[in-house]
């Protein structure tokens, strides 16, 4: 997936997350703030990028900034992200495929 | 040395500081020992004047100098003024390598940040500190070693001379001219002041500051003229809306609710829950909530309280004033319900060396029944972390948590399972305040766990069938299902901190956390 126009998803709310993923060119650029980044930086950042690499992004600048959002939630921001920044219609968004 | 929770304590630290490793909660129980005494300035002549002009003269006739220690009370919680008006005044006179003896330190004394960092103040003793001072401590920019004590711990260490006071500034909200000190009558009322009559008793210098001088007597006297050497006047000692939080509305948190169902339920159907019972609960929202839930099983069943301690707070004082318990031990006060329920002739004062003190001839913890008590963590062992945040960092207080999980014959810890992501049901606490003997019920929105060395509370509660059971290894486990095990913290070798048990061994040591790139 071609990340064409920054876009951005979730909130600053605790237990979530506030993803913003720009267009890039040097592979995937991840940079992470997290309440909780001495306990979870490493498991947070594996699944930020197990889900780029499931959409096909290979190329994009993320910023993360991270309340205590568990995996699933973590996921669902990156994927919501990424497909507005793909500028995808809504009714060709892969449910049930590589959105899961 | 693995010591008896078995953290390593390193021997450079036994060294320094002289002390021994944890050996388990009744290690100095009839141990002899000798009592110290503070050096005086009697006061004979008739026309000694006590009343200084401010807080410079005080410093000055007290014979202020490097290296001393001095003293405080946290009565004025976050309302508390006096800590940072001394210590500015300390700082303005150049004085170095000062030692704070506080009962407690708030994010109201995040001013002394910068006095730590240039050395005025090198020692940090206290129940524990939070904001920037912990944040500063962690870091490792107090240049001597910080001293967590527990409320009793602290009465202990200046007892035994460990910890000894050289000036005592106490906050009173009324003093006459000659020191007759009071907790009531004045602009920023905190009712009691127990944690400061061990800074009386055992101080070379104390001096009372007030901002309610009061015709001589001031009597009653919580703390008498015979132990004060001078009186201060200034503007303002507390910001009274941050001392007494206010009656806190009732909880409308489900989790909480339903943590403080259970908790009520581990009380009622436990053998202690007779006519007559002893206990103690906190501020929090399900503590509070579950003394409501206790105070209707108690009128139902016509059960009332032999007494009640602690912190007091709006729901334990109305027990009191329907006659549902017979006294009231007060150490402290959470709220202006509390402080003005003072009137009551069955509420009384008590010296936080009554209340909690390992080292005398028996604490009022020792006849407690239940306690409930909060934790940020407790481990698989029942150890409960209440100092050091799961990110490393000191933000919090012993209190009187290792006071009270020892002193009673059923302590139940109420604890959320997960707070945001972090469990607060975890393999092993970040650092051991409390130690897993004292506990013996946890309570959590997912299930209650049983210390297995009290199965007679845990028959108690499977005959009675009124709480979901779990052990404690159950619970971890589901909490680390939903957000995932966390990595430990990595900290540096730099030990900035230690963590005392109730009698001055050493229970766990803080380090310096490592910086995030």
């Amino acid at each position: 997936m071609e990340i064409k126009k920054p876009a951005a998803a979730g909130t600053l709310e605790s237990s979530d997350c506030m993803v913003t993923v720009e267009p890039g060119e040097n592979g995937i650029e991840l940079d992470l703030e997290s309440a909780v980044i001495r306990q979870y930086g490493r498991q947070i950042r594996k699944v930020t990028l197990e889900t780029l690499e499931r959409l096909n992004v290979t190329n994009a600048y993320v910023h993360m900034v991270d309340k205590g959002a568990l995996d699933c939630t973590i996921k669902a921001r990156v994927e919501c992200a990424c497909y507005r920044a793909s500028g995808e219609k809504q009714e060709n968004l892969p449910w049930g495929g590589a959105i899961q | 040395m693995i010591n008896a929770v078995g953290r390593d304590i390193p021997e450079e630290i036994l060294k320094a500081t002289g002390k021994e490793v944890f050996q388990g909660n009744n290690y100095k129980d009839g141990v002899r020992f000798t009592k110290v005494g503070p050096t005086i300035t009697p006061v004979m002549r008739n026309d000694h004047s006590k009343l200084v002009k401010d807080i410079h003269e005080a410093l000055v006739k007290c014979n202020a100098h490097d290296g001393m220690t001095v003293s405080f009370h946290h009565h004025f919680r976050e309302g508390d003024l006096i800590v940072n008006m001394v210590m500015e005044e300390i700082h303005k006179m150049g004085l170095k390598d000062i030692r704070i003896c506080a009962s407690s330190l708030g994010k109201a004394h995040n001013p002394l940040v910068p006095m730590i960092e240039d050395g005025t103040i090198t020692r940090i003793e206290s129940s524990g500190v939070r904001g920037k001072i912990g944040e500063a401590i962690s870091a490792g920019k107090l240049q001597g070693l910080a001293i967590m004590r527990s409320h009793g711990g602290r009465v202990r260490s200046i007892t035994t001379g460990e910890a000894h006071v050289d000036i005592a500034f106490i906050g009173a909200p009324t003093s006459d001219d000659y020191g007759n000190l009071r907790g009531i009558g004045g602009k920023a009322d905190c009712g009691v002041l127990s944690y400061a009559i061990v800074d009386g008793n055992h101080a070379d210098y104390c001096v009372a500051i007030t901002d309610c001088l009061v015709p001589y007597p001031n009597f009653p006297a919580h703390i008498s003229q015979t132990k004060v050497d001078y009186v201060c006047v200034v503007d303002e000692i507390g910001i009274p809306s941050k001392i007494a939080t206010g009656a806190a509305k009732p909880t409308t948190d489900q989790r909480k609710l339903l943590m403080a169902k259970y908790c009520t339920d581990v009380v009622v159907n436990t053998p202690w829950f007779k006519d007559g019972f002893s206990y103690q609960t906190g501020v929090g929202g399900a503590s509070i909530a579950s003394t409501k839930y206790l105070g209707e099983i108690m009128r139902e069943r016509n059960i009332k309280m032999g007494f009640g301690v602690g912190g007091l707070t709006k729901e334990m004082c109305k027990l009191l004033d329907e006659g549902m318990a017979r006294v009231m031990l007060d150490v402290q006060d959470f709220d202006l319900d509390a402080v003005h329920n003072l009137k009551n002739p069955n509420h009384h004062r008590i010296p936080a060396g009554v209340y909690a003190n390992p080292l005398n001839k028996g604490a009022v913890v020792n006849k407690l029944d239940y306690v409930v008590l909060a934790s940020l963590e407790v481990d698989v062992h029942f150890n409960c972390n209440v100092v050091v945040g799961s990110d490393g960092v000191i933000t919090g207080a012993q209190g009187g948590h290792p006071d009270t999980a020892q002193g009673a014959k059923c302590a139940i810890v109420i604890c959320p399972l997960l707070q945001g992501r972090i469990p607060a049901i975890c393999s092993e606490v970040t650092t051991v305040t409390t130690p897993g003997e004292s506990i013996d019920v946890v309570v959590t929105d997912y299930g209650v766990a049983v210390n297995p060395a009290r199965p007679d509370i845990l028959e108690a509660l499977k005959a009675a069938d009124c709480v979901p059971l779990k052990t404690i290894e159950e619970l971890r486990d589901i909490a680390y299902s939903i957000v995932g095990e966390p990595d430990p913290v990595e900290f540096e070798d730099r030990v900035v901190g230690i963590i005392e048990a109730r009698d001055g061994t050493i229970i766990d040591v803080v380090r310096k956390v490592k910086d995030v790139e």
